[in-house]
């Protein structure tokens, strides 16, 4: 049977989405991408290096045509900077599906929600399909869906901390309240992490650092492939029911 | 003494000579970027890389070209 993840109505085979920044270059970067067999990454926009033209480009090792591209936001602390960078992204290559994160602090890197919302409404009118990193909070996420985001990304834990899902309860309660996708993003360690995301009833996982700064980036990439595999079949599965005591495995009868 | 014939921008925050009258998409060709891989805003508007031979660029102009990084 079929699981596609569908957003903004475009199918996708794979349920984990990663980041291409920390990398130490771009071979390493396209060896993540493919060990992780995603379909869709997160990409920065950036000044252009004037002097030096000879300097290697993203596209030219992974290649916008089969890897979905996902512009970001990252280092954006207002709806105008949020817009700007966004518009830009477009222009590049007429990409409408973005990552919108409008950040509040720069140590803990949480997002703003009050400019997040203003910028979610100001993006889907000019046409954008807008996923949305945001803060764990139903009530904020449901507004953001109220404004027209076409995926929910709440964060496990912050941006980059590797210390996974902090509050399960409240990924549920987004997971169960919204009807676009939900992507927990930001926060996850290790594949237990992604796995858990899974479980509770995620739609998908996105998933940077973590890979970045393992030992092994590309063994861990394709640890984060099983993991979201494997969560979002054990959730499917729908997982036994949990007893106080123990209940034997083989039968008690007939003992000798 | 002033060349009359160049002018100074400023591209990408710093101070960049161009010769008079040279337009968007000649500026690419010089710096050898594809107009496909990036996005331009000049004095604060995004332009539309169809209008790139047709934008002369003017004296103190204030260009931006950007590109897609890694990022997260």
């Amino acid at each position: 049977m079929p699981d596609d993840f569908i957003i903004a109505n475009k199918k996708f085979k794979s349920r984990l989405i990663v980041g291409t920044g920390k990398y130490k270059d771009f071979e390493e970067t396209a060896d993540v991408i493919k060990a992780s067999a995603v379909d869709i990454v997160t990409v920065a926009v950036r000044r252009v290096n004037i002097s030096n033209k000879d300097q290697p480009l993203l596209m030219d090792y992974i290649d916008p045509k089969i890897i979905t591209y996902l512009p970001n936001t990252a280092g954006c602390f207002t709806s105008d900077e949020a817009l700007r960078t966004l518009r830009l992204a477009r222009e590049i290559g007429g990409w409408k599906l973005v990552k919108l994160e409008v950040l509040g602090d720069k140590k803990i890197l949480y997002p703003n929600m009050i400019e997040t919302i203003k910028s979610t409404e100001a993006l889907v009118k000019e046409g954008f399909e807008v996923m949305v990193y945001c803060t764990d909070d139903p009530i904020l996420s449901k507004k953001l869906e109220d404004a027209g985001a076409c995926a929910i990304m709440p964060l496990a834990a912050p941006i980059g901390s590797g210390i996974g899902i902090q509050n399960k309860t409240n990924i549920t309660l987004i997971k169960e309240q919204s009807s676009v996708p939900v992507i927990v993003d930001a926060g996850v360690g290790t594949a237990s992490d992604a796995t858990i995301a899974m479980e509770l009833g995620c739609d998908g996982v996105l998933i940077n650092t973590a890979i970045a700064e393992a030992k092994n980036p590309v063994l861990m990439a394709g640890a984060m492939k099983h993991a979201v595999i494997a969560g979002r079949k054990a959730f499917k599965a729908e997982r036994m029911k949990k007893r106080k005591y123990a209940c034997a495995s083989s039968p008690q009868e007939n003992l000798i | 003494m002033n060349n009359l014939n160049v002018a100074q921008i400023q591209l990408n925050g710093m101070s960049y000579e161009i010769d008079n009258d040279t337009n968007l998409s000649e500026l690419l060709n010089r710096l050898k970027i594809q107009k496909n891989k990036v996005a331009i805003e000049v004095n604060g508007e995004i332009v539309e890389k169809n209008k790139y031979p047709n934008l002369i660029l003017r004296k103190n102009d204030k260009v931006e070209i950007v590109h897609f990084i890694g990022g997260g």
